[in-house]
């Protein structure tokens, strides 16, 4: 019962700042809405016991990859308006994405629907259950395929992200900064001792 | 404002008798349902926290000024209360009837609401510590995930109170810390896997238990390098000297918060040391065995200083807490590039490397991994 | 195992509340009334110019995208890292294969100047 109220008011709250991303003006506050929509998933998340994917839901959508499109939305100065001139020409476009999304949701909901009646809790765990060491169990030995794949995905991440962004600027003055840092008092000062002179 | 303040004050003591009554009414008490009376009970040990950790950021401010001032030769401030012990709430004060200025060309709703951000992922990640022996508001079984989740959240009250602000040494100063708090982040996860792997654990207390059995015990020795890493990308992390060039006074006046004022600049400060205290707790709880005492085993088990204490704790949180000080007397500040050179080709690397020696280890079982059954397959 | 995060629940309210409350408390005792020079931009003694948001060099964007790579990683050594002694000796190699083809990513980086900051 108090489960039920947890969950729907959550679920509220993720509705509205999905609803809160599409149509708010301002960019920054789109992303501020996804942020909060991230969270709400994964207290959703929570609630159906899942606890290592749903704080590393936060760790890593939250932390990290909203964080890239606040900089990105807001170091590329989007002008709003500009954006906005292209809405008619990219409209059939979005429509039928969406068209298509929704039908696939439907299939999953629809087609998954055929085993269960409805909604049941997760079965409850002994006390000292380990979500994170469950899958760490089947991660790395079961599935090390799948995981052994992850890692050339993200390579191949690391090698897009640098050919499509790395400029080298051409005569471009570089600091050493190594070498500056290994310098050590005996390179640069010389102490000389010298018999005192008279002055003429 | 004083009938006003009057106003508040009468009510707040009002209420305060109200519930002193309902609370001596025994029977109202037990009458109420069990989730509720939980509620209670958890809300009222979660404010507790939360006005000692105030205090402590109160006190931290106060022994910053004290302790640079000493090291270098000056008295510090001495004049409110018995040496200047009054000295916090004086600020405090002055700064609650300061004007909070919000700059014309800002945006408004982000401007209030970045100084929030970064004081919710400072303050939060202590219902997981374990505080002592005894005390821990959440015993969950992923704290250290939680942890490093709310951490990395740090980040948005930078960027959003550099962007929203307008200005062009805000905007400066978040997004030198932005780009530094990312590089020292992936350095102190690496270095938490390296602590991950010797206690086996994700729970606070756990990562404690296993460092059990006296000082050569505990993580430090078998996991230096990742000790000292990850103590200096948590000074990095917090902006603090040497690393500060997020708010370089001399380069770009104050970086973010440049045009925060009165209450609103007051919670950036609060987090700011809240998240120092964080840090010196968590490098203690990971590396120096958090409760446990260094006597263990030593002296017999009913003195005091042989026993796993808050004491304990506590102490080697202050140590940390007086490293953060030491070093911003001693240190000066660091060129950004050379920062981030540090962040991602230094630590980086060692953190990795570490990972791959430690796994080393488990495989030939030596250490405090020996427990681990490499046979298994 | 629900019950274990009220108290999550609860702090990060009171920590929001903490803020919010301060932040009234300043707006509501904070004296001072509006004045434009007053409420404009910190500049050098000069009227602003222009609007201060800019375009940011993409080498900022570059570090946020290896940021969110690396971090990825990371999640996925949490829970390697905690099941070690189940896992055994084929774990221990399955992660070994997995940040060996990553240092690679991370070599390639290096070389290319990507992590340089000039």
């Amino acid at each position: 019962m108090f489960l039920n109220l947890l969950f729907y008011t959550f679920g509220a709250v993720l509705v509205g700042a999905a609803l809160g991303v599409v149509f708010s003006r301002n960019p920054v506050h789109a992303i501020m809405f996804l942020v909060l929509a991230f969270f709400n998933s994964a207290v959703l998340w929570l609630l159906l016991e899942a606890e290592f994917l749903a704080i590393a839901l936060v760790l890593v959508y939250v932390g990290a990859v909203m964080v890239l499109f606040l900089f990105v939305v807001m170091m590329l100065d989007v002008n709003v308006e500009q954006v906005r001139e292209g809405f008619a020409r990219y409209m059939p476009v979005g429509l039928l994405v969406a068209f298509i999304m929704v039908v696939e949701l439907g299939q999953v909901i629809w087609v998954r629907s055929w085993g269960i009646s409805t909604l049941t809790t997760a079965p409850p765990l002994p006390e000292d259950y380990s979500n994170t060491k469950a899958l760490g169990k089947v991660l790395y030995t079961e599935h090390v395929y799948a995981f052994e794949l992850a890692s050339v995905i993200l390579l191949l991440a690391i090698v897009a992200a640098i050919t499509l962004t790395m400029r080298k600027r051409p005569n471009l003055k570089q600091q050493d900064i190594a070498a500056q840092v290994a310098v050590r008092r005996e390179d640069r000062v010389r102490l000389v001792s010298m018999p005192a002179e008279k002055k003429e | 404002m004083k009938r006003v303040l009057t106003l508040l004050v009468v009510s707040l003591l009002a209420s305060g008798v109200a519930l002193a009554q309902t609370g001596a009414d025994a029977g109202f008490w037990a009458g109420l349902p069990d989730p509720l009376r939980l509620t209670i009970l958890t809300t009222a040990q979660v404010v507790g926290v939360t006005v000692v950790l105030i205090l402590c950021v109160a006190y931290m401010t106060l022994a910053e000024r004290k302790i640079i001032g000493y090291i270098q030769n000056r008295i510090g401030p001495n004049r409110v209360g018995f040496k200047g012990l009054l000295q916090p709430f004086a600020d405090v004060f002055k700064l609650l009837f300061k004007e909070v200025v919000v700059p014309t060309n800002s945006s408004r709703f982000l401007f209030i609401i970045a100084p929030l951000l970064s004081i919710i992922p400072t303050f939060a990640p202590w219902t997981v510590m374990p505080i002592s022996d005894s005390f821990v508001l959440a015993d969950i079984d992923a704290g250290l995930l939680y942890v490093l989740a709310l951490t990395s959240m740090g980040v948005y009250g930078v960027i959003l109170a550099g962007w929203a602000t307008n200005s062009k040494y805000a905007l400066l100063g978040a997004m030198r810390s932005a780009a530094q708090i990312v590089a020292y982040e992936i350095a102190m996860g690496f270095a938490l896997v390296g602590v991950l792997m010797a206690a086996g654990s994700l729970n606070l207390g756990d990562i404690i238990l296993a460092q059990q059995g006296g000082v050569l015990n505990w993580f430090w020795l078998w996991l230096a390098p990742l000790f000292v890493i990850y103590f200096i990308s948590g000074v990095a992390e917090t902006n603090r000297a040497p690393f500060d060039v997020a708010e370089g006074e001399s380069e770009i006046v104050a970086g973010f918060h440049v045009e925060y004022s009165g209450v609103a600049f007051a919670v950036f400060f609060l987090a700011e040391y809240a998240n120092m205290i964080l840090i010196a707790a968590l490098t203690a709880i990971f590396f120096l065995g958090g409760w446990l005492s260094p006597f263990e085993g030593l002296l017999g088990a009913d003195s005091f200083l042989g026993q796993p204490s808050f004491f304990w704790f506590a102490l080697k949180t202050s140590f940390f807490l007086f490293c953060f000080l030491w070093f911003r007397a001693t240190f000066p500040r660091y060129r950004y590039d050379q920062i981030m050179r540090l962040g991602w080709k230094v630590f980086i690397p060692i953190t990795i490397v570490w990972i791959a020696v430690e796994g080393v280890f488990v495989w030939n079982k030596v250490g405090p991994w020996s427990h681990l059954a490499t046979a298994g397959s | 195992m629900l019950q274990n995060y009220l108290p999550v629940l609860i702090f990060l309210g009171i920590a929001g509340g903490l803020g919010i409350v301060l932040l009234a408390l300043g707006f509501l005792f904070g004296s001072g009334g509006k004045d434009a020079e007053k409420l404009s931009p910190y500049e050098c003694g000069f009227e602003a110019f222009e609007d201060s948001r800019m375009k940011f060099d993409v080498r900022y964007y570059l570090v946020a995208i290896l940021f969110i790579i690396f971090d990825l990683e990371i999640a996925f050594l949490f829970p390697w890292a905690v099941s070690l002694d189940s896992i055994g000796g084929f774990g221990l190699l399955a992660m070994g294969l997995f940040l060996g083809v990553l240092v690679v990513g991370f070599i390639y980086e290096w070389k290319k100047g990507a992590l340089e900051w000039d």
